[in-house]
């Protein structure tokens, strides 16, 4: 089991070279560069002065070179400056991070808070009207587009009735490590997450559900109701240990998905997290942030895969390394 | 033969296919004695194992009706609330399935799923419990027990497979086996053994078993009575060498035909024409196996063919077999392959 998870990991170094290489190609591709983003609409900024900065700052450098510069210092955990907020990448990802984390962390919880238990009814209780309004709901979260929703529930909460902020992340008043601070910040963090989490439900819920019905019709399951073991026995010991692994497995992928899905909720609730800062370093072509956000993006998505593995390993006595 | 163990009156299995009821089991009547073993032969889709299923119940109750009697151990089965027939499911019955591949649970070991029916049917300790499974292990023939306890069904062959299946069929004494084609899905080096193993346990464990199977192969091997079936009708009871020796129904002397001789090794083999009909559109009035045998005359069949008892314990169905021939030329016999 060390071994496989070691090997896993050893497998992370190409996969990253790799996906550093083609982000930093990619953010390079972009039309314009960090000195047109900063100088945008700024009607004093001569294109000499401009070609001076890029000059400076090594822009005018072959692509290969500049990369080699970038990859130097970014293992060296120095992602370069922010043109637009004049102070290193990662002490600007670092107030930020942590919110995000906690936003996604929550939202998986939640999501699977509501999604378990309604998959299992309707997969148990198939074609009762529980699994039909269960399939109901399960339809309406796909096919409502997140941001229309997030809007929805905004103006709803925050704009109409007025039970939670409107924006932030906490209330600046505050002192932090308070009670108060706590609760502050789970109040600013509720609206996000509920948003978040009601249609992220779908496919934990269609995959529960359809996975029972599967189960429900295997041979295993008659052989347990063969051996006398009541309804409800079969169906926690035998049906939903089964039925939960593929749930279990796409854990991993989950992570990754809402820490990159979390770009507009932050947006549409102004919660300074990765997502927003990630939307307004695209539209000012700061180069550095967004090649640095792509980076802890895929690199989560990296480690979220690698623990899908292995947690589908220690799960699934069939895909068990020895 | 020994006290009655199974008591089998009038089953009728009725499967609901877009609202509509149509019995797959039709009106059968089986006893089974202790120490005996009851073939029941057939085609595939003949309600072999619908009936099977029907003895303990295992059928989807909200799309299957159940009418007639399963007496056993002095109470109707089928009037049993779901609780108290989980008292006499892995207790007194056991069931053998078909697949050994699907009939385990992937996810727990073959110690935890031959002790499961204990949980819930004998008061033993964990101990108690793990010696009676090791012994069960090595009763099936299972050499290194200790090890195969510990282990998962993928990790084991479909013989060791099969023979974890019949240790968790045997796990609390049954006094009825029921065994839906054993050996089916097996090799057939596999199927030797596992109807070895079979013949030796039911000399040690003296309990009734339905042994459901199409192979007459494994009929002359284990059986003592045997009851063919056609359509969701027995049309054939006799025991085991009488049936072989003097088969009366059309549709015996047809699946006896069918076997492949090892005398005869280029001769054709004898198909019996058509298919078993689907429940939906089958039939009911009249000899069911008529269009399949469409050169008797329609006076020899039975209006409403019945049971009868040709001799001490071998009972037809129908009137049919009376003066019934294979017409010339069709049977194998003579009808070999030229080219």
């Amino acid at each position: 089991m060390l071994k496989f998870i070691l090997r896993r990991t050893l497998i992370m170094i190409p996969q990253l070279f790799l996906l550093s290489l083609i982000v930093f190609v990619l953010a390079k591709a972009m039309p314009g560069d960090a000195i047109t983003g900063a100088f945008a609409g700024d009607p004093n900024a001569t294109e000499e002065r401009k070609e001076e900065l890029r000059e400076k700052f090594g822009l005018n450098d072959p692509w290969y070179e500049q990369y080699g510069r970038w990859i130097g210092n970014a293992v060296q955990g120095d992602f370069g400056s922010s043109y637009m907020y004049k102070q290193p990448v990662t002490t600007l990802l670092a107030g930020k991070v942590g919110n995000t984390v906690l936003l996604a962390l929550f939202t998986l919880i939640i999501t699977y808070i509501i999604a378990i238990p309604l998959g299992i009814v309707a997969g148990r209780w198939t074609d009762t009207w529980a699994d039909k309004l269960i399939v109901t709901y399960n339809y309406f979260s796909f096919a409502t587009p997140l941001f229309v929703f997030s809007l929805l529930m905004l103006f709803l909460f925050s704009f109409i009735l007025g039970w939670f902020p409107i924006g932030g992340s906490v209330d600046i008043k505050i002192e932090e490590g308070t009670w108060d601070y706590i609760v502050s910040k789970m109040e600013h963090l509720f609206l996000p997450v509920m948003s978040g989490a009601l249609l992220a439900t779908f496919g934990t819920i269609q995959y529960l559900r359809n996975d029972i019905i599967d189960t429900k019709l295997k041979d295993f399951v008659k052989t347990a109701r063969a051996k006398g073991v009541p309804e409800r026995k079969v169906y926690t010991k035998h049906i939903l240990r089964n039925s939960l692994l593929p749930i279990a497995a796409f854990l991993g992928y989950e992570i990754a998905g809402l820490i990159g899905g979390s770009i507009f909720i932050e947006s549409i609730f102004s919660y300074p997290g990765l997502g927003q800062l990630f939307l307004t370093s695209i539209g000012a072509r700061d180069f550095t942030v967004v090649t640095a956000l792509v980076m802890i993006l895929g690199t989560a998505t990296i480690i979220g895969t690698m623990l899908s593995d292995i947690i589908l390993s220690i799960v699934d006595p069939r895909i068990r390394v020895e | 033969m020994g006290n009655p163990v199974l008591e089998i009156e009038e089953l009728r299995t009725s499967f609901s296919i877009k609202g509509d009821y149509h019995a797959a089991v039709d009106g059968v009547s089986l006893t089974v004695h202790e120490n005996e073993v009851v073939a029941i032969v057939g085609e595939s889709g003949c309600g072999k194992s619908a009936l099977a299923l029907s003895i303990i119940g295992l059928h989807d109750l909200k799309t299957t009706k159940l009418e007639g009697q399963v007496n056993f151990k002095g109470q109707n089965l089928l009037s049993l609330p779901i609780s108290k027939l989980n008292k006499v499911r892995g207790r007194d019955t056991g069931m053998i399935f078909q697949d050994p591949m699907t009939a385990l649970n992937p996810l727990a070991t073959i110690g935890r799923q031959i002790e499961e029916p204990m949980d819930y049917h004998l008061k033993l300790s964990s101990a108690a419990k793990k010696k009676r499974t090791l012994d069960l292990l090595r009763r099936v023939g299972i050499k290194n027990e200790q090890r195969v306890y510990g282990q998962y069904p993928h990790e084991l062959s479909g013989g060791m497979r099969q023979r974890a299946v019949i240790a968790i069929a045997l796990a609390c004494d049954p006094v009825l086996l029921i065994a839906d084609e054993p050996t089916t899905a097996l090799d057939v080096t596999i199927q030797a053994q596992i109807i070895d193993l079979m013949k030796e346990l039911q000399n040690q464990i003296k309990s009734g078993i339905i042994l459901i199977t199409h192979d007459l192969g494994v009929v002359a091997e284990m059986a003592d009575r045997v009851a063919v079936m056609y359509a969701g009708e027995l049309v054939e009871i006799a025991e085991v060498r009488e049936l072989f020796v003097n088969p009366l129904h059309p549709y015996t002397r047809s699946l006896l035909n069918s076997i492949p001789s090892n005398m005869e090794a280029k001769a054709k083999l004898h198909v019996i024409e058509g298919i078993v009909p689907s429940i939906q559109n089958l039939d009911r009035i009249g000899c069911r196996f008529a269009p399949r045998v469409a050169w008797v005359p329609e006076e020899d069949h039975e209006t409403n063919p019945q049971m009868h008892e040709v001799k001490p314990n071998h009972f037809v169905r129908c009137t049919c077999y009376k003066n019934f021939h294979f017409p010339e030329g069709r049977v194998g016999e003579k009808d070999y392959v030229t080219s």
